[in-house]
């Protein structure tokens, strides 16, 4: 098999040097009865490139890539381009096939790009520092409540009603074991007043910017709200590129930046492999979860990185470790820093700009077919519409009909909520053309 | 005249009068290697005896330190927020950890004095 | 015809300290092809882009008032710049392509090419985990079969597929547990640990709310079954136990430690990290585990990538997976879709929760397939073959000068040595690993676990060829009768050939700098001088 180098005459030869008959004498621990032969798993024999590719290709096939049509989806995950050097680089031997970077000498090059990556998020959060990573934003949210209530030695989070709802979903699940996890009521396309709900037994309140509507919302008097009573604000971001036009959590007094880095330098992927963004006041460095690259000097005093602070980690402090995390994104933090690398402050800006202004010009073109409304006031590159029928409706039949994919229907993630039904969440980015607006506006204007 | 007493978890304590003075051993200092962070209990905080009263960290390992005796915490060592480096240096000496005053002077004769302390290091 | 101009044509070998000879410090800095690199940041130039994108103008009518204020401070570099910047970067990286990888529990077998190639396929890749579900049939099928696949492979009921890492499926396991044990209205607060279980173990079982209750090791290497089965009780919620163990042994009592917790009304939960050993030939499913997680990333080839992306799937016995979290991948009339609510379940179904946004690591999931495709059952029995054979030949061969403290019978998929030969050389654990890099080895996984001193985990796979587990046995030989003759030479300030020397930890530690800052400007008086 090509994977496997060892040949039957290696094989051999191998057991002879161990002493053992064969190789199943090797097994000898496992119970008899527990042994399964190779028929007992209804499973296919091995099988050539060529084989596979063909089974694969046959399944993408079946599967309508977001660039080929007319495409709007955003609600957490946004299709940006990304250059042609992102993937080349981040296929290089050396940084897709090594591991964790636990011998510092021989993995520099992991360790530089993290501190790099680290750099970066902190700039672009305006925090003052970050850590390598999480699994995604929703995870990062998560980690961050927990952090608040171990900070603050408090129970309780508030979440605003415009975090996306899976974000709150996985709040709840890992939070509500430590504390209380409240979520507030929100009127789509307004922010909550959320500061009114802020107690002395809360350890944080959690607020998305832009919200899972795409609200911009102001941040900084709700940080002040929740200092005055000893709490923290944590600001979600589940579109980074935002923040190359909006005010940074940071400056607006956020404690702890939550954010999905996967806008940049990473693709769709239908729902993963993404990149968590993790970043807080310097204060708090000891309770941050993640792993973190720290400089140094080596033993012929020439600079260097280290992996740092470990002893927060699992590895080490185990039961009491911040958190159980082991692996980063590695190679999707690779991928975001060499895209922002790339970009620099001058492509960023445009970047945001362009984005902010494909949006705009397309909810201008939308609300002028009668019976849509424009809910949020304001917003980056993604806003909600109010239609004069159900969203799901309209979303299923722009695919059939006009195989335009024209959005998410707020009912996808809020089922129960009265309010969402006739609202659609619409995302427009770069890679969105005139011909595809065109395209979407005139669709929509005909089934409605 | 103050005497120092030691426990299986190698702390050492230090009376004078009811003023209790705790830092890790020597042993312990060495077995951490490097210290790189000590985080101290504040001041009027209630220690029970084998409560967990600090932190101390190395680059490899984490551990608790644990208040040998009760007692309320009269002062934190300060210093070594700012220069860990101490209780490798000295940590008989400069790198204590915190000050208690203590309620029973009996719980503090019930620890290992010197050479017993020796011997148990021996025995590891 | 005779051609007087040029060059010569013979070579000259230099002296040490002679214009020819390879001591000779460069003006550069830099060695022949290895290059020191600087940051990014020290790079760039104000208004410099590898981007273009046009320049638009917004207005802030849309904004919220929230239009930024000022800059971002990011660097400014162009397209030759950054891709020289990260390929410099990557020269100084030790990977799996570039030599064996002997990390004990980590399983760094080759990562196929084709599984690349699969996962940049426009369905999957291009496809936004919210698309409508008749829009993605084809990219629900592959998480479908995977999941076929992977009960399969396991013998188990189901597979939630969400969790991001084996970290996170740990969590995923133990918070169906408990909820299983909530749902017969118990309350048990106690997990039970082996001293020898990676970290992960512990540190996720407190994350889930519960004490860690440790179960000691015995003198052969396997979790003492008497302890275990005396710390039962109805306090007790679940095990978690990582077989074949951290010893690299398989635990000969699971069946009677399984039966016992199953009757005592606890829950198995398996590491997966170590499947590699037994995939194809073993069904955990079969020996009582209620749910284990599966690494992606080690059994199934999905790329280490530096430290991620991972993916931790968990199986499930029948008696969890009631429990499996949100979302739930279900098929119709109308195809695949996904069930994301409650409220769309059938009342059998009571999901503790969602672990993340969306649906998984959909990427690795392709990576995964094509790997299993590639493999089939027979193949994946050959690799767990081919992996604990190759771990036992090097145990075989190092036994004699190397001390390892299970070594009387075989391994599985990995060989556990200790510090004991080092005894009385004054090189340590930590010396002979750093002795290997220069060598042109990653050393093994070293002091872990924490049940033996000075621990050295060596787990080959099934990717070396035969010359080159020859070669790494030879190198570590040597090494070892080096230490015991006394002769330090190797040890002592290794690596020396590496881009780097022994780094300052202790100075990272105490004196974090975890980010570059713009460095102060120079006070113009003190220029003008």
């Amino acid at each position: 098999m090509r994977y496997h180098p060892l040949t039957n005459s290696d094989r051999a030869q191998m057991l002879a040097k161990i002493g053992a008959p064969n190789i199943d004498a090797l097994f000898r621990d496992v119970p008899k009865e527990a042994i399964v032969s190779r028929a007992k798993f209804d499973l296919p024999d091995t099988k050539g490139e060529l084989a596979v590719e063909r089974a694969l290709t046959r399944l993408s096939a079946q599967s309508t890539a977001a660039g080929s049509v007319p495409f709007f989806c955003g609600a957490g995950a946004y299709r940006h381009h990304v250059p042609a050097a992102v993937d080349h680089l981040i296929q290089r031997s050396e940084f897709l096939t090594s591991y964790t970077p636990y011998q510092p000498e021989i993995a520099q090059g992991t360790l530089q790009y993290l501190y790099e990556f680290q750099t970066q998020v902190a700039l672009l959060t305006g925090m003052e520092v970050a850590n390598a990573s999480m699994y995604d934003g929703s995870t990062a949210a998560a980690e961050a409540v927990l952090m608040a209530q171990r900070v603050t030695r408090r129970p309780k989070a508030i979440l605003s009603g415009g975090v996306h709802p899976h974000y709150a979903e996985t709040i709840e699940t890992v939070a509500a074991l430590q504390g209380q996890v409240v979520r507030a009521p929100v009127t789509p396309g307004e922010a909550e007043d959320i500061a009114s709900m802020i107690d002395d037994q809360t350890a944080c309140v959690v607020v998305q910017s832009p919200d899972v509507f795409g609200l911009i919302r102001n941040l900084r008097p709700i940080a002040d709200a929740a200092h005055a009573k000893g709490a923290l604000l944590i600001a979600v971001c589940t579109e980074i590129v935002s923040l190359g036009l909006i005010e940074p959590p940071g400056v607006q007094g956020a404690d702890i930046v939550a954010a999905e880095g996967q806008s940049i330098g990473n693709g769709l992927n239908f729902g993963g492999p993404y990149v968590g963004l993790f970043a807080t006041r310097e204060k708090f460095l000891r309770q941050m979860p993640g792993r973190l690259s720290g400089e140094t000097v080596d033993a012929e005093g020439r600079r260097g990185y280290v992996l740092t602070l470990s002893t927060r980690e699992q590895h080490i402090r185990r039961e009491k470790a911040t958190s159980n995390i082991c692996t980063n994104s590695g190679l999707c933090c690779l991928a975001f820093t060499i895209h922002l690398s790339l970009l620099g402050e001058e492509g960023l800006t445009r970047l945001a700009r362009l984005n902010h202004a494909t949006a705009s010009s397309l909810a201008d073109r939308l609300i002028e077919i009668p019976g849509v409304e424009l809910v949020t006031p304001s917003f980056f590159n993604e806003f909600t519409i109010r239609l004069p029928k159900p969203a799901t409706d309209v979303v299923n039949q722009l695919v059939e009909e006009e195989n335009i994919i024209a959005g998410v229907p707020a009912a996808r993630l809020m089922p129960n909520d009265p309010q969402a039904a006739n609202l659609l969440i619409v995302a427009a980015t770069e890679t969105t053309s005139e011909d595809d607006c065109t395209a979407f506006a005139d669709a929509l204007a005909g089934v409605l | 005249m103050s005497e120092v007493r030691f426990t299986d978890q190698h702390e050492w304590v230090r009376l004078d009068g009811d003023q209790a003075t705790v830092g890790i051993t020597k042993y312990a200092a060495e077995q951490l290697g490097d210290v790189v962070f000590v985080e101290v209990p504040e001041t009027g905080r209630k220690l029970g005896a084998g409560g967990e009263a600090a932190v101390v960290e190395s680059v490899k390992a984490a551990s608790e330190v644990y208040s040998p005796i009760a007692g309320e915490v009269t002062e934190g060592n300060a210093a070594l927020a700012a220069d860990p480096a101490k209780v490798n240096a000295d940590p008989e000496g400069e790198g204590w950890f915190f000050k208690l005053k203590i309620a029973d002077a009996n719980e503090f004769s019930k620890l290992m004095t010197e050479a017993q302390y020796a011997d148990f290091v021996k025995g590891l | 015809m005779l051609n007087n101009q040029g060059r010569k044509t013979s070579i000259e070998m230099g002296a040490p300290g002679s214009a020819t000879s390879t001591d000779l410090p460069t003006i550069s800095g830099d060695r022949g092809l290895d290059h020191e690199e600087g940051l990014i940041f020290e790079l760039g130039r104000p208004g410099m882009t590898g981007v273009d994108i046009p320049q638009t103008l917004v207005s802030d009518a849309r904004l919220g008032g929230q239009r930024r204020k000022s800059a971002i401070g990011l660097p400014g570099l162009s397209e030759p710049e950054v891709v020289r910047h990260y390929v410099r970067l990557s020269r100084m990286n030790y990977a799996i392509d570039s030599g064996l990888y002997p990390l004990g529990s980590c399983t760094m077998k080759h990562n196929p090419r084709l599984n690349e190639k699969m996962a940049r396929l426009p369905g999957f890749a291009d496809a936004h985990p919210l698309q409508p579900a008749q829009t993605v049939q084809g990219a629900l099928a592959l998480i479908s079969e995977l999941m076929r696949w992977l009960t399969t492979l396991t013998g188990m009921h189901t597979v939630a597929m969400s969790p991001k890492a084996g970290a996170h499926g740990e969590l995923c396991g133990l918070l169906a547990i408990r909820a299983a044990i909530e749902a017969r209205g118990e309350t048990r607060k106690r997990i039970l640990v082996p001293e020898s279980a990676h970290g992960t173990n512990p540190a996720t079982a407190a994350l889930a709310g519960f004490v860690v209750d440790e179960v000691p090791a015995t003198a052969d290497g396997h979790v003492d079954a008497d302890a275990l089965e005396a710390k039962l009780g109805p306090d007790v919620a679940a095990i978690m136990l990582t077989n074949p163990n951290t010893c690299g042994l398989f635990e000969p009592r699971i069946l009677e430690m399984a039966n016992a917790v199953h009757a005592a009304g606890a829950y198995f939960y398996c590491d997966g990290a170590n499947f590699n050993a037994i995939a194809g030939r073993v069904r955990p499913g079969d020996l009582g585990v209620d749910a284990m997680h599966i690494n992606l990333h080690k059994t199934f080839s999905t790329p280490h990538g530096g430290g991620g992306p991972g993916a931790g799937p968990v199986v499930f016995s029948k008696a969890l997976a009631p429990f499996a979290p949100l979302p739930l991948l279900t098929h119709d009339e109308n195809g695949f879709h996904y069930l994301e609510h409650r409220d769309d379940l059938k009342a059998d179904k009571k999901p503790f929760g969602r672990m993340c946004a969306f649906q998984g690591q959909m990427g690795m999931f392709v990576r995964a397939l094509a790997y299993m495709l590639s493999h089939g059952a027979d193949g994946i029995r050959q690799a767990s073959e081919d992996a604990v054979l190759s771990a036992n030949y090097i145990l075989a061969s190092l036994k004699d000068v190397m001390s390892a403290p299970f070594g009387e019978g075989p391994c599985m998929h990995e060989a556990l040595f200790d510090d004991t030969f080092l005894e009385g050389t004054g090189v340590t654990t930590l010396d002979f690993a750093k002795a290997m890099i220069d060598e042109g080895y990653h050393p093994m996984t070293m002091y872990f676990p924490l049940v033996v001193h000075g621990a050295m985990l060596i787990e080959p796979t099934e990717s070396e060829s035969k010359e080159s587990l020859d070669r790494f046995i030879h190198v570590l030989r040597t090494l070892a009768l080096e230490a015991k003759a006394g002769n330090r030479t190797r040890f002592e300030g290794a690596p020396r050939l590496a881009p780097r020397r022994r780094l300052d930890e202790t100075l990272a530690a105490r004196k974090p700098v975890l980010r570059w800052k713009e460095p102060a400007p120079v006070p113009v008086a003190a220029a003008a001088e």
